[in-house]
């Protein structure tokens, strides 16, 4: 193959064949080369060279001591701009590695290592491989809180006998909050310390009842999440019992919350046999149970509010609150509820069930109807974070936009009398839910029905309550105390 | 750290290892909460049953 | 799991507490029972005749003239193909060898002597660059080189090495670190030490003038000839951490250019083996990924002992073979391989990571669980045979090897998921 064949020598000039390598391959490819390299001047090196055919009398003549540069080009004025290269190259000053990347544990071991005094590890990893990490943590010494689902129930049992062996705790699967020692875990709150004590098998239930708690002015010693699943059958309860121990010898705590919705008969009454040998107050909040079987320490709560008026020692939340739904906004129609809580659904289907309105549901407590086939007439309220709305979307906890599509067409929606709404703050959640729901309500024309919501989260929480609080009412959006009394409200306003 | 009951745990400042969703690091992280991320991938090249078993060899 | 814990604690201890030291050099069939007359040792797990790459069968035949059992080899190859050679592989003769890794029984075998637990492993001579047999080279030239290791150079530096009781590796390989090898694709530092501690035995016990000059010649112009006593070495270190119950931690890495095996303590003698994959490197001028032979060689023994691609921050020049990698990348994959091993070996230490020492003890169970694989420095062979070295870069052991070893260990232990 005929070329330009160019070599320059340096005399006495030495870089790494590495780094000589490198530089080689950079000016192969520059247009119009056929082949080049850099090579100290070897007699072994000289040899390669010479069968690459990037070898002229110049090169020949260097020693070992020496650089080689050998450029095989179509044409002179690419060799020549080659060779130029290759010496601008060599004369630039070393510059240190800019694309530096730290190293970052790829193993929940090699976490550890390199953090000896963790106590928690928190996993979100699919459902498929969420029991085998929480292992893996519980046997390096650590408390787990999974927040993934579609862990089989074999799984979470066989788990939880093992961390029960070992004296720890496994809040989840499926558990979306916890706050330990003030920390807020996953989907949480910053709530002031108190002597409250929660345990809770909902997520949103436990978001709701301790903002509750802080709004009037008490706080909480810890909320432990049990996972959705704890209080089944299959599983028995085994968190929820080991976060009763914890509480009960927990010299902080005063009084006891459990919230969940009903459990299966028999773990109930193995729950409720532990919650009897307590000598502390218990609050029971089974979401839609009518009533329980309580010991004599136990008061019972059927919803979130109220079981934080319990824990509260009686004390009423949001009574002085002089709401009301203003006559002109009132008309007849329906309660369409949207919502990213699923508790928070389920307890404002509670509410309006209490007040005699038939309700629909895609996540039916018991008396509610299912939404498919419900007919007109009836209030429907629709929890967006189940999973036939969550596939392949996010949560629309944290991506409200889910929700958007839906409240554009139910405020145009002439059979509706109130919207009804949850707004959840805190770790987490949307930095700001509020103003993302502002601006939905802002292009929505004026006669839509009314939008009646309540704000969970606390002072404390990167949003700020009061602050959400503020742009949702500038927006229009009646703000009630908690979300029980939304429930209540929006059923007035569909009562004119 | 082979004490940590629950009652250290609640006694005790909470020290995270998340695996899974970098925004929990990232949340605890700018609240001030010491945590450290676990670059996770499926392991066992995705097979759940073979990650199972390296669980329970003590990986 | 207890019962591994506590056998791979009994493994690293024997790691660390080995004592490797280079006693002589002496003929292959004097040092190794069994390897006799048409015996031939070749790198990697066990693999017959029709699935060997080019390369490893060039030097078979070449191995074969060399030996006298054919007369050319044309009539070598066909020995072969007939199934008149015993093949097997250098690890179950207590040998390795690096690249096609020939042995037989007339060439000289480095000998070193664990003398902690008393074992031996053999490594033939590192014939230096270019065409050579470990390349697949097997012409005149080549067997010329062979006759001379046999008959001068071996017989020297065994002399040589017995009449000052033999040279201790440990410190020297220390120093090596210290000076930038990492004793895979980088061994010019120990080279050079072991020649300084060598010559003047060499000059001392030469009777021949001109037998010494190129005996120290020969010595003086290989950077790489201390990677086969650093491979013998690593195999004399990690004999005796076989056969630990319970234990998940591998004792050997090797490949033949078609297959990649390893061993596992507590799964014994059993071979885990999966293609091996192909190397990712840079390339001398003129040639390129196409002309590149898959992986071979029992060199990644070396690995095996937390050295080469685990030490690879202490050779910051070498992580520029991978691809784009920088110079300080060179530390990630140490530390990467710190998440794949229990433990790490004082005596040997990187000044750049402060003085950590190198990443020992390779454990199935971390290498499937973290998906990262143990990574080897290498040299890249010309895939036809003769043609020598092309390239130079690093390569993954292949994940099916350690998942098979630990679906093994599982089942050993009667752990089911």
């Amino acid at each position: 193959m005929s070329g330009t064949v160019l070599n320059e020598v340096r005399k006495g000039f030495y870089l790494d064949s590495v780094a000589l390598m490198r530089l080689s391959r950079r000016i192969a490819g520059m247009p119009g080369i056929v082949e080049a390299a850099l090579m100290m001047g070897t007699p072994s090196n000289k040899r390669i060279l010479q069968d690459a055919g990037l070898l002229s009398d110049t090169g020949a003549a260097a020693n070992g001591n020496d650089l080689v540069i050998g450029i095989k080009a179509h044409s002179d004025e690419a060799a020549r701009a080659a060779l130029a290269e290759a010496i601008s190259q060599l004369e630039m000053p070393r510059r240190s590695a800019a694309e530096q990347t730290t190293w970052r544990p790829r193993t929940i071991r090699a976490a550890v290592k390199a953090m000896p005094d963790a106590n928690v590890a928190l996993i979100s990893v699919p459902g498929d491989f969420a029991a085998a990490e929480a292992r893996k943590a519980l046997r390096r010494g650590l408390h787990v809180m999974i927040f993934s689902d579609n862990v089989a129930v074999e799984q979470e049992r066989a788990l939880k006998e093992e961390a029960r062996s070992l004296g720890r705790l496994v809040m989840g699967p499926d558990c979306g909050t916890a706050i330990i020692n003030g920390v807020p875990l996953a989907f949480a709150n910053r709530v002031p310390r108190g002597d409250i004590g929660i345990v809770g098998a909902s997520g949103t239930g436990i978001q709701e009842v301790t903002s509750l708690i802080a709004a009037a002015g008490g706080g909480i010693s810890h909320a432990i999440g049990v996972g959705g699943r704890d209080l089944s059958q299959a599983v028995g309860g085994i968190t929820t019992l080991m976060a009763i121990d914890a509480l009960d010898s927990d010299p902080a705590t005063r009084r006891i919350v459990l919230i969940s919705k009903p459990p299966h008969p028999d773990v109930a009454r193995t729950v409720l046999a532990r919650v009897a040998r307590s000598t502390k107050p218990f609050t029971v909040c089974f979401i839609g149970a009518k009533d329980a079987d309580l010991p004599p320490n136990a008061h019972f709560a059927a919803t979130l509010k109220a079981a934080a008026e319990d824990a509260l020692g009686g004390r009423a939340i949001g009574a002085d609150a002089s709401l009301s739904v203003p006559a002109y906004a009132r008309r007849a129609g329906i309660v369409v509820g949207l919502y990213s809580g699923g508790t928070l659904c389920a307890e404002a289907q509670l509410v309006l069930a209490r007040h005699g309105r038939k309700v629909a549901s895609n996540a039916p407590v018991p008396g509610s109807h299912p939404l498919s086939g419900a007919g007109d007439g009836i209030d429907r309220i629709v929890d967006l974070g189940a999973d036939e709305f969550t596939r392949g979307r996010p949560h629309p906890m944290i991506d409200p936009s889910v929700r958007d599509d839906m409240l554009r067409e139910t405020l145009k929606d002439r059979r509706v009398g109130a919207v009804l709404i949850d707004v959840v703050i805190g770790f987490g959640a949307h930095p700001d839910p509020a103003g993302h729901l502002a601006s939905i309500v802002a292009d929505a024309s004026r006669d839509g029905p009314p939008i009646i919501g309540s704000v969970t989260g606390t002072e404390d929480d990167p949003q700020v309550r009061s602050r959400q609080i503020a742009t949702l009412e500038r927006a229009g959006v009646i703000v009630a105390p908690s979300n029980a009394q939304a429930a209540e409200l929006a059923l007035a306003a569909c009562r004119p | 750290m082979e004490q940590n009951s629950i009652r250290d745990l609640l006694d005790a400042e909470i020290k995270v290892v998340n695996v899974g969703l970098e925004g929990f690091a990232a949340e605890l992280s700018a609240a001030g909460v010491p945590v450290i991320h676990v670059e996770w991938s499926p392991p066992a090249g995705g097979d759940p049953e073979l990650a199972d078993l390296l669980s329970k060899l003590g990986a | 799991m207890q019962l591994i814990e506590d056998a791979n604690r009994e493994a690293l201890r024997r790691i660390l507490e080995g004592d490797p030291v280079l006693i002589d050099v002496v003929p292959a069939g004097q040092a190794i029972p069994g390897l006799g007359e048409r015996v031939l040792l070749h790198s990697g797990p066990p693999i017959e005749w029709n699935r060997m790459c080019g390369p490893m069968r060039g030097a078979i035949a070449g191995a074969i003239v060399f030996e006298g059992w054919a007369a050319d080899l044309d009539e070598a190859t066909a020995l072969a193909a007939r199934g008149d050679i015993a093949f097997h592989p250098n690890h179950h003769f207590d040998a390795v060898g690096p690249m096609t890794g020939m042995t037989t029984r007339s060439m000289p075998v480095l000998v070193v002597e664990n003398r902690r637990f008393g074992n031996r492993a053999y490594s033939t001579i590192n014939e230096g660059l270019g065409k050579v047999m470990r390349f697949g080279g097997n012409d005149a030239s080549v067997l010329k080189r062979l006759a001379w290791l046999r008959d001068v150079f071996g017989p020297a530096l065994g002399e040589a090495i017995r009449s000052v009781g033999g040279i201790a590796l440990k410190s020297l390989i220390a120093r090596g670190l210290a000076m930038g090898d990492e004793m895979h694709q980088r061994n010019v530092a120990c080279t050079s030490l072991f020649l300084r501690e060598i010559a003047p035995v060499l000059a001392r016990t030469s009777r021949d003038p001109q037998r010494l000059a190129e005996v120290l010649s020969f010595l003086g112009s290989n950077d790489q000839f201390f990677l086969n006593i650093a491979m013998a070495m690593g195999k004399a270190i990690m004999d005796p951490v076989r056969g630990i119950a319970g234990s998940s931690i591998v004792t050997a890495m090797c490949r033949n250019g078609t297959d990649f095996g390893i061993r596992v303590s507590g799964t014994g003698d059993t071979w885990f083996v999966a293609p091996v994959e192909m190397p990712q490197g840079l390339y001398f001028p003129g040639f390129s990924a196409a002309d590149a032979n898959p992986d071979m060689g029992d060199s990644a023994i070396v690995e095996t002992i937390g050295l080469g691609g685990f030490a690879m921050a202490a050779s910051p020049a070498v992580a520029g073979f991978v691809g784009a990698g920088s110079a300080s990348s060179a530390a990630l994959y140490t530390k990467a391989m710190g998440e794949i091993t229990i433990g790490e070996n004082p005596e040997w230490t990187i000044p750049a990571l402060d003085f950590a020492g190198v990443p020992t003890g390779i454990d199935v169970r971390l290498v499937v669980d973290s998906g990262i694989m143990p990574v080897i420095n290498t040299g890249i062979a010309h895939k036809e045979p003769g043609i020598g070295q092309v390239g130079a870069g690093v390569v993954r052991a292949p994940r099916a090897c350690f998942e098979q070893a630990v679906r093994a260990l599982a089942e050993k232990l009667r752990v089911v998921a």
